[in-house]
């Protein structure tokens, strides 16, 4: 069973976010967001803190819904589906903190990954994403609470590889980490994209995130404010002020 | 958030069973030890003459413990996934306590000790598949209908609706059954005991204990080595995250209130075979006894709750062997308040906040 034979409209991109408007309460933190991600794509998506990228990317994952506008995946309307659901459709989250089962084994929290998979199918997986990532596989007994940053960051990608997701959504995989291993985190990330992964990577870390994406959205304050290639959105002048740390 | 924390996956499960089996078999002998030089002590007898009570005692610990252990486990449960504190719960085991005694007396027409231990056997295990789905359904319906749709609300608001559900629960018995005590066929008979060391054990104490024991063994296989139970101690432990694994949050909710309630009804069924009467207020004083139990060994731990269960049994055990069992209540509380002084999280609790 392969995902092109259940779309119904192959021309569309994987994910269109059409003019998504998410709400926290009150707070308006998604002010029509149009977006649009392809197959085989990394794209990333930059901005300052509070400018939404994290709402975007629950908004897709289905931890929140848009309250205005639609969000399609593989040609279907998913704005009301529930987060369960949207994982067995294919979309995996690494979420922003990596949100890690603390009290659970390495191998535990793999295997919740997994949750929606059949059991045949797991032994092979876990060596997959333990080849990615080896040190998971030096740790796996080990209880997740108890790892450093770094390897709680390489468990909460492969908990998310484990569902075997078509789109993988990455929140600031680089955050507080050293930047030996910022480098290692964003060579697998392309590595994972290499091997027939779609993603949508949220990061602060932007010319790193440039470096690998084909496409950007530039976010702020709710609203995309530039959009293009990857190396465009690197030369962009008022980018690199804001983002890069140029003046 | 607090979660229903268990042993996670160790590397050698056999060595930490083989461990925690030890220390338990140690606090037990503390016990004896202990209650035995306070009976000789204080309680007038000799130290020849106190040994034996002292051993049956600790059994009958033991047993009662058991019973506070698996109706807390309900309370620590619930509150581990939605932080609940389901006042409701001690009055689920009272439900259950009076639907065996319907099953059981409805099958035996009378209230004697059956002696054919096939029969026996039969007419217990029959009780407990009967009673355990049927009270884990209705506690499982009761969060479906009153609770859930408070999930989002202040909460004080699911509280005082448990507080509310306890009320509603205890008026259907009082109204079904009425008010004074209503007799349990006592269908174990109380006579069987085994004579060690001039004591004389009751059996059905060790059958409660040894029940209560598998149902727990049962509970922490399920929890440790299953994907529905891994599913559970997830959904406690990050709610949002293991959504995003896939995991529906409300089936695993109702999951948790069926297993709790289940648990409630076995207690039920063995309070009713221990003490041989079941009233509709039972839930009010052994269901505060449990949650003091689950509070005790660190709400939210299954461990713990377990551990707690058997520390009050203790403590109420020791107050009545020694004369005092006005005094059990009394007991219990300052040992949970002095726990609580110095260890805010209980026993084995765990401080929350070990997001990373």
């Amino acid at each position: 069973m392969t995902a092109a034979d259940q779309r119904p409209q192959a021309a569309e991109p994987m994910l269109v976010l059409d003019e998504v408007n998410t709400f926290y309460g009150q707070i308006h933190a998604l002010q029509g967001v149009n977006l649009t991600v392809a197959e085989g794509e990394i794209v990333t998506l930059i901005g300052a803190n509070g400018a939404g990228k994290t709402t975007t990317l629950k908004t897709i994952s289905g931890l929140l819904h848009p309250r205005r506008g639609t969000v399609r995946f593989e040609g279907a309307d998913v704005s009301k589906t529930a987060a369960h659901t949207l994982v067995r459709r294919g979309i995996g989250h690494a979420p922003e903190g990596r949100r890690i089962f603390g009290r659970m084994s390495v191998l535990e929290n793999l295997m919740m990954g997994a949750f929606t998979r059949d059991q045949p199918t797991i032994p092979p997986d876990l060596d997959r994403v333990m080849t990615l990532f080896p040190r998971l596989r030096e740790r796996t007994h080990q209880l997740g609470g108890t790892l450093s940053g770094g390897e709680q960051q390489m468990l909460a990608i492969a908990r998310a590889l484990m569902s075997h997701p078509r789109l993988l959504l990455l929140d600031e995989p680089s955050l507080g980490l050293s930047p030996i291993l910022v480098q290692q985190i964003f060579s697998i990330v392309r590595e994972i994209n290499e091997q027939g992964t779609t993603i949508l990577l949220v990061e602060q870390n932007a010319l790193q995130a440039l470096s690998i994406a084909h496409r950007a959205y530039v976010l702020q304050t709710g609203r995309v404010v530039l959009t293009g290639p990857a190396r465009e959105v690197m030369s962009d002048e008022s980018v690199r002020k804001a983002y890069l740390g140029e003046d | 958030m607090t979660a229903i924390a268990s042993p996670a996956a160790h590397p050698n499960p056999l060595a930490r069973g083989l461990r925690m089996t030890a220390i338990a078999v140690a606090a037990v002998i503390a016990y004896l030890v202990v209650l035995w030089m306070a009976l000789s002590l204080f309680g007038g007898r000799t130290i020849d003459a106190a040994f034996p009570e002292a051993l049956q005692q600790t059994v009958n610990a033991l047993s009662i413990g058991a019973i506070y252990a698996l109706i807390a486990l309900g309370y620590t449960m619930v509150y581990g996934i939605i932080e609940l504190i389901n006042f409701a719960h001690g009055d689920i085991f009272m439900l259950g306590a009076f639907l065996s005694v319907v099953f059981i007396g409805g099958i035996t027409g009378n209230n004697e000790a059956v002696t054919n231990i096939p029969l026996l056997i039969i007419l217990i295990l029959g009780a407990l598949i009967l009673t355990m789905p049927i009270i884990g359904l209705l506690n499982a319906g009761i969060e479906r209908a009153v609770y859930r749709p408070l999930r989002k609300a202040p909460r004080l608001a699911p509280l005082i609706t448990a507080v509310g559900v306890s009320f509603i629960l205890q008026n259907v018995a009082l109204t079904i059954a009425g008010s004074g005590d209503r007799r349990a066929p006592q269908i174990f008979p109380l006579d069987w005991q085994i004579s060690v060391g001039g004591a004389e054990i009751s059996i059905l104490s060790i059958f409660i204990f040894v029940l209560a024991m598998v149902l727990m063994l049962g509970l922490q296989a399920f929890v440790t080595r299953t994907r529905l139970g891994r599913a559970m101690r997830a959904t406690a432990q990050d709610q949002e995250a293991a959504a995003l694994m896939g995991v529906d949050a409300n089936q695993t909710i109702s999951l948790t209130f069926l297993i709790g309630g289940m648990l409630a009804a076995a207690a039920g069924l063995v309070w009713g075979l221990r003490f041989g009467y079941v009233r509709f207020d039972l839930g009010f004083n052994s269901g505060l006894k449990a949650f003091t139990a689950a509070v005790l060994g660190g709400i939210g731990n299954i461990t713990g709750a377990v551990i707690g269960g058997f520390i009050i049994g203790f403590i109420e055990n020791f107050a009545a062997a020694l004369g005092y069992a006005r005094w059990q209540e009394f007991l219990i509380f300052v040992i949970l308040t002095l726990v609580l002084i110095f260890r805010p999280t209980g026993i084995l609790g765990q401080h929350s906040g070990d997001r990373a």
